[in-house]
């Protein structure tokens, strides 16, 4: 990537970069969210993109509430069994590429609850990109999730079409 | 003016001679011990009579190997009076034998007691005879355990997993 001036353009500069890195760079930092909040982590996820955290610093501010529009899932809360096939459902909804937060213990492992309903970690049957402990995290270390989530982008990328 | 809770037990002694047989009060809370044939009479009478209009709750208690019968059912009323004092609750138990889990429902005198029944009926399978609806209500529908009986394996994960396989293939084609 440089930068270059052309005096023949007016002096105004233009960037030469790759395509792939220029598309990545946006998608790292327009991330739209899909909250999947089932329980008390999403109280938490709720802190974290109003004023006092404020996630729109890192461009992730735009909550949507249909899959369609999102390509970043955030799921945070107990996952039962009943739920965890809409929870799927909803991640195949959601156009490509696409990454995944487990925030929260219950998301990583079943938290608490070691019992008949409640699935052991999301990743049974999603493929998370970043795990969050805590029960709950605070908001920090959801704000730190994003961050990896955007160098991950940077450095892995996905593919344009 | 308290609400006389004396006056409400002496009139069910007089009316359900054979019906009661236990009564218990403990710490202000009276809990009467009936038989299971006459939950719904006896049900009716607190309720035309003595103004017991709501039901607070319906649960059930498995005694696995610490008696016999195996089950007790659970009923909390409550009347609710003109003044503070005069607000009663009393407790309601029948046991249930592990051979016939029939009880009477009680929705025709409590639309409220619909989603309860069905909440007993789904973690203790607890079949409530007359209930208009009686389909599991928390569990999925195919699930095939009670998860509140104690001889459930609280970590038993393997049913839920079949249920949620089988959504899955269901979302797949499209029919969910
Ligand atoms: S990890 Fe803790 S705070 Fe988060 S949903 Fe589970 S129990 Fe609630």
């Amino acid at each position: 990537m440089g930068v270059n001036t052309n005096p023949v353009l007016g002096g105004d500069g233009f960037v030469t970069t790759k395509l792939s890195s220029f598309a990545n760079w946006a998608r790292k930092n327009s991330l739209w969210p899909m909250p999947f909040g089932t329980a008390c982590c999403a109280i938490e996820m709720m802190g974290a993109f109003a004023s006092r955290f404020d996630l729109s610093r890192f461009g992730a501010e735009v909550v949507r509430f249909s899959p369609r529009q999102a390509d970043l899932m955030i799921v945070s809360g107990t996952i039962t069994y009943k739920m965890a096939s809409v929870c799927r459902k909803i991640y195949d909804q959601m156009p490509e590429p696409k990454w995944v937060i487990a925030m929260g213990s219950c998301t990583c492992g079943g938290g608490p609850f070691d019992s008949y309903a409640v699935v052991q970690g999301i990743d049974e049957f999603l493929p998370v990109d970043v795990y969050v402990g805590g029960c709950p995290p605070r908001p920090e270390a959801l704000i730190d999730a994003v961050m990896k989530i955007q160098k991950k982008i940077e450095r892995e990328g996905a593919p344009i079409v | 003016m308290s609400f006389d809770l004396q006056a409400v037990i002496d009139s069910l002694k007089s009316n359900f001679p054979d019906t009661i047989l236990d009564i218990k009060t403990f710490r202000n809370e009276t809990t009467l011990l009936i038989k299971k044939e006459k939950i719904q009479e006896f049900c009716m009478y607190l309720k035309n009579n003595f103004d017991f209009k709501f039901i607070v709750d319906i649960t059930a208690v498995d005694y696995l190997e610490r008696k016999t019968p195996r089950y007790e059912v659970v009923y909390y009323l409550h009347r609710f009076g003109p003044e503070y004092s005069e607000n009663v609750r009393i407790r309601l138990k029948v046991e249930v034998p592990e051979e016939d889990t029939r009880v009477l429902s009680v929705t025709p005198f409590w639309s409220g007691a619909n989603w309860l029944e069905r909440e007993v009926y789904d973690l203790f399978g607890i079949e409530f005879v007359g209930h208009p609806d009686l389909r599991r209500i928390l569990m999925p529908e195919e699930y095939n355990a009670h998860p509140l009986r104690k001889d459930f394996d609280v970590r038993n994960r393997e049913p839920s997993k079949r249920c949620f396989e089988k959504a899955l293939k269901e979302g797949e084609s499209g029919t969910s």
